[in-house]
């Protein structure tokens, strides 16, 4: 579930509120946006990767809060790990070029295969 | 003081950069309006729902010269089932063994319902679609052909990618705008009535033929990505009088870390499943050996180790899944070498089979200038009563939502050039379903309906594993709670869910599970205990319907033509 947005880097771009698909976020004037509705986040991380600063943090969880620190998870650089994964943000690469869904796939399948002789 | 002069600059390069990537004018001044004055909008096609399926059909629809208007109830490009994940693709060469095989592979698994012809169509237009987002700039990654490589697509990607190519077809897309009610006049579907969700604004699109492309139903289960997926299509079909097929076949659950919405359980193939003591639970698996951990699941907790995917696949496995392992990393868990809880989150009919009924090509449904397709149309036509998450589906909705809205566009631009002045009305008049809140305090909350039919839909022991006793016992209460919504419903203040959506989910878990008392054999995902056979005597699809009262036939013109059935009962 969405937990952070960091007013420390939030830079009221309100992008968050744009791409959030069940409108969690919401925009203020002349503020950063603020985290509106909380409980209706799907927890699927697709805010974290149009914030353009890194300034949003997702738990797993998306039953319940965790109260995680913001300190916390910019120490253990959890916060924009998964832009960087994705290769999305200024200087990077698309990772989509690195999918190897084909050897998983791949692999699979000669386990079915072995599994059925 | 200091601390806003340093912010300022770095705010002016940052929307300069958001609006060279999303050239979506209008956007600001939509926001800074917050009239109550409706946008009325005419167009020849609209397009309800911005996943892959509406994405393509907007698409097609304007390749055709249509006009087209696509609304989403979140944004195109993020909503929906597709977009967080990485999902396969059911992507086949060309060469007739490797079709052959795969039109088989899951035709049994699927209860023999799928049809031939369609399986060839999609896959032929699927291959098509792939080599087009190629040529729109996808990066496929290269395999040892020294080729792309077409059987994935990373969902953040696609979906940004399907968002630009909307744009420049030249489609107005309004985000954050569910349709809360489809026009009509006696000539068929003229457009739908909506609002922005953000801006408060009433919306009104009139045009000559609509697009359902809205998704199936999770009913709020938070399956990655599904929470926007409430089945409002089927209502809107529904009420328009459209009818529905396969919608028994909706008893789908994915595996998931307990604490994560994360599904994909293909990733479970390399996983022993264990009792909380370390004991391994014989025959558990992420396929055919779901229901196992189902049945575990109903007595006592159930863990997973990827303990069967060595060095050599691990860090292929990571490239392939970001978000899966984004879940585990966050919280310090080694999913191969640790045990971890595992759970079943309902996924209903995301990737169940069921859905609007298709009568022809174009995806039509039986009500003129209406058209289904992705997971809100049936899937039956290529995937019978089984389907697992992505692939299937994944071609499913790039080939009917080119079709539909290339459907749609043809129809459109045949009508007259009257064909936006047709005083259409609104459909939920004549259904009783309200399309706004009532602030009356001793009326049912949103909250509470979805409580209710969650009770319903959720557990294994009615839903999965199912019988005659049990599904009258649902639909009585189901049918109580249908009558309660017409009366009219609150909404609750901390959350954005609607009326339509509360009322959409309750009129789906009712078609399902009419459906599924129907259906008195085990068939596909439809496990009925109390018929655990499968009976070649009803090797047909059934077609639903209705919305006070729900009907049920058979649909006996199947025309698949496959005899394994009568060659296996013999």
């Amino acid at each position: 579930m969405i937990e952070i947005l960091s007013a420390e880097r939030c830079i009221s771009c309100n992008q968050c509120v744009r791409v959030c698909p069940t409108n969690v976020f919401q925009e203020v004037e002349n503020d950063i946006p603020i985290i509106a509705r909380q409980s209706d986040c799907q927890t699927c991380f697709m805010c974290e990767l149009y914030c353009p600063v890194d300034a949003l943090y997702v738990t797993p969880n998306a039953d319940g809060i965790e109260l995680v620190q913001e300190s916390s998870v910019i120490e253990d650089k959890l916060i924009g790990g998964y832009r960087e994964r994705v290769g999305w943000g200024k200087g990077r690469k698309s990772t989509a070029s690195d999918d190897e869904s084909y050897l998983v796939f791949r692999r699979t399948k000669e386990m079915v295969m072995q599994n059925s002789k | 003081m200091t601390f806003l002069k340093q912010r300022k600059p770095v705010r002016l390069v940052i929307f300069i950069r958001i609006k060279t990537i999303d050239d979506d004018e209008g956007w600001f001044d939509d926001m800074s309006k917050k009239a109550t004055e409706s946008l009325k909008l005419q167009t020849d096609v609209l397009v309800i729902g911005g996943g892959p399926a509406g994405a393509w059909a907007a698409i097609a629809a304007a390749e055709q010269g249509a006009s087209v208007v696509l609304v989403d109830k979140g944004y195109c490009g993020t909503s929906g089932a597709t977009a967080p994940s990485g999902t396969a693709i059911w992507y086949v060469k060309p060469e007739e063994q490797a079709r052959e095989d795969a039109m088989m592979s899951r035709m049994d698994m699927g209860g023999n319902l799928a049809e031939r012809p369609w399986m060839q169509r999609v896959l032929d237009r699927t291959y098509h679609s792939m080599h087009q987002i190629r040529d729109w700039g996808y990066p496929f990654p290269i395999d040892e052909t020294g080729g792309p490589n077409y059987i994935s697509v990373q969902g953040p990607e696609y979906m940004r990618l399907m968002r630009k190519r909307v744009q420049k077809a030249g489609v107005r897309i309004l985000d954050h705008s569910p349709a809360l009610e489809l026009l009509s006049d006696s000539h068929g579907v003229a457009g739908a009535i909506g609002i922005n969700e953000q801006t408060r604004q009433p919306w009104r699109v009139d045009a000559a033929a609509v697009v359902i492309a809205t998704g199936g139903c999770a009913f709020l289960s938070k399956a990655l990505g599904t929470n926007v997926l409430t089945g409002d299509g089927y209502l809107l079909a529904g009420e328009a009088g459209a009818d529905f097929s396969g919608m028994e076949f909706s008893t789908a659950y994915a595996i998931v870390p307990h604490f994560s919405p994360v599904t994909k359980t293909a990733l479970y193939q390399f996983a022993t499943f264990y009792y909380e003591d370390g004991r391994v639970i014989e025959g558990a698996g992420s396929r055919r050996g779901r229901s196992i951990i189902a049945k575990t699941l109903l007595k006592e907790p159930v863990y997973a180790r990827l303990d069967k995917a060595d060095e050599s696949i691990r860090l292929a496995m990571r490239k392939a899944q970001p978000n899966f392992f984004l879940s585990f990393d966050r919280l310090k868990i080694d999913p191969f070498t640790e045990r971890f809880p595992v759970t079943l989150r309902f996924e209903g009919t995301v990737r169940g089979t069921g859905g609007i009924n298709i009568v022809d090509e174009t995806c039509a449904t039986k009500v003129p200038g209406l058209y289904a397709s992705g997971d809100a149309a049936t899937r039956e036509l290529i995937c019978g009563g089984f389907t697992g998450g992505g692939s299937h589906n994944a071609a499913w909705a790039m080939s009917s939502g080119y079709w539909s809205g290339e459907g749609a566009a043809q129809f459109a631009l045949k009508q007259g050039a009257n064909r936006f002045n047709r005083n259409a009305r609104g459909l939920s008049e004549l259904s009783g379903i309200p399309t706004q809140a009532d602030s009356t305090k001793n009326i049912i909350s949103t909250e509470e309906v979805v409580r209710q039919v969650q009770d319903e839909v959720f557990p294994y022991d009615r839903n999965w594993f199912r019988s005659e006793e049990g599904l009258t016992a649902s639909l009585d209460r189901l049918n109580h709670l249908w009558q309660e919504i017409k009366q009219g419903v609150r909404t609750t203040e901390s959350s954005r869910l609607g009326v339509r959506e509360v009322a959409a989910m309750t009129a789906t878990a009712r078609w399902m599970y009419e459906s599924g008392l129907a259906r008195r054999e085990t068939r596909g995902m439809h496990v009925r205990t109390d018929f655990p056979a499968r009976d070649a005597a009803q090797h047909y699809r059934l077609i639903s319907g209705g919305l006070d009262q729900i009907w049920v036939r058979p649909n006996m013109a199947t025309t698949n033509r496959n005899v394994e059935e009568e060659v296996k009962n013999d």
